[in-house]
């Protein structure tokens, strides 16, 4: 298992998920992702996209302006 | 027992699609989505944007969708590779900048290059004949099919009844008794088929997603282009045109002036790239500076932006105006009176 992330501030939603759906691609079952973003619209569609694509959240949530999520490769 | 047949569906989050991905999986094939992010699909900018649309629900339709149904749904970003669509349509625009027919074109086009990579068997939309003035009309439909490359291998579930039988249909992969022949710009059958399949929350029926398609947004497209001397744009131009009031004084620069707290903060995020101003000691918008403005056109623009603040009854103000590296000059100015700005410089 391993652990990486990828800074999407300053880009609008599908950005932030298409961006964390390629570099998924590229990970392996179990492998964390750590996406940040500006756009809050993340905090419901990259969870959406989990759901329906067999990862899973780990964590998530929002501080100031900065929005967090933590996946976890399925 | 054979594996069941993949196809690719083009999801768009609206009624259409819903349906056309519902009645292929009602047929035993396997169902993944596709959505295409263009960078004109900007409900969801907006919302994040401004902050009077951030309390709305922010659910990308797309993905609600897919999770709705249970498929997969692959978001392809195709930014890049629109510009030529929406620069060259060889099919021409619709009332607006909508490339509507070399659109679905090229979308179809990428959807098989995906359905080839992928291994999947054939592709669909959610088309209806007659739903659309451009795209969706009995004579354009079999233009998006040939001049895709995907020929027989594009099938519109909706309306299948109305069009020759596709491979999918005259191998048995689908059974074409069982798709319909809707056609017009009436919604009515798609709602008694949402009802049969028991669909409570559907996006609006026929709620268009792109900005090419809204009148302001093409009016303001078209001034970046005749100001800049070219048909091209970034997307960092996509998106500031969906923000703020925009005013061209001169020919040579505009004005984009934030019209609430939400976009002020959005424009902030640009101040390295564009000359800002803003009042002092009043409450007013952040105004971002687009194109070469003069020490004279800088004075015009700061007397402009005193009139869209708490300031604009004053006899004199002070502006802030900050270069781009951050240092910041400090001109008085008198606020221009409300007749003083010519409807003409409103974008």
């Amino acid at each position: 298992m391993a652990n990486y992330s990828i800074d999407t501030k300053g880009l609008l939603c599908p950005m932030p998920v298409i961006k964390a759906q390629n570099r998924v691609a590229t990970l392996n079952p179990g492998d964390h992702l750590e996406v940040l973003s500006s756009d809050p619209g993340a905090l419901s569609d990259i969870p959406a996209w989990c759901r329906i694509n067999g990862h899973q959240v780990v964590e998530k949530g929002q501080q100031g302006r900065e929005v967090r999520v933590l996946i976890e490769v399925g | 027992m054979s594996e069941a047949k993949k196809v690719a569906v083009l999801v768009s989050g609206g009624l259409d699609s819903m349906l056309a991905v519902k009645v292929l999986q009602e047929q035993g094939v396997h169902v993944e989505g596709l959505n295409f992010y263009t960078g004109f699909c900007v409900e969801g900018h907006t919302h994040a944007i401004r902050k009077k649309d951030q309390k709305k629900d922010k659910r990308n339709n797309a993905l609600w969708v897919a999770e709705q149904l249970g498929i997969k749904l692959h978001i392809l970003d195709i930014v890049d590779e629109y510009k030529d669509v929406l620069i060259n349509p060889k099919h021409g625009y619709g009332a607006n900048m909508n490339p509507c027919l070399d659109c679905k074109i090229f979308m179809v086009k990428k959807a098989l290059q995906w359905m080839e990579e992928h291994d999947f068997d054939f592709i669909a939309t959610g088309e209806v004949v007659g739903q659309r003035p451009m795209s969706q009309r009995k004579d354009t439909m079999p233009i998006v099919s040939n001049e895709s490359g995907a020929e027989d291998l594009l099938v519109r579930p909706l309306c299948a009844k109305n069009l020759p039988p596709t491979l999918p249909e005259r191998e048995g992969w689908i059974d074409r008794e069982t798709l319909y022949d809707f056609s017009g710009r009436t919604r009515k059958p798609q709602m008694a088929l949402a009802d049969q399949f028991g669909f409570e929350d559907y996006a609006t029926p026929a709620g268009g997603c792109c900005f090419l398609t809204d009148k302001s947004y093409s009016v303001k497209l078209v001034d970046l282009w005749n100001a800049r001397g070219e048909r091209d744009y970034e997307m960092d131009d996509i998106m500031l045109l969906k923000v703020g009031r925009h005013i061209r004084p001169r020919p040579n620069f505009k004005m984009i002036i934030s019209r609430e707290e939400g976009e002020n903060n959005f424009l902030q995020g640009y101040r390295n790239q564009f000359i800002t101003m803003q009042v002092a000691d009043f409450a007013g918008p952040l105004v971002m500076i687009d194109g070469v403005a003069s020490a004279e056109d800088l004075a015009l623009a700061a007397r402009i932006t005193t009139r869209f603040g708490k300031a604009k009854t004053e006899p004199e103000v002070t502006v802030e105006i900050r270069a781009r590296d951050g240092s910041v000059q400090k001109i008085k100015v008198s606020p221009m009176s409300a007749a003083d700005i010519e409807q003409s410089w409103y974008i």
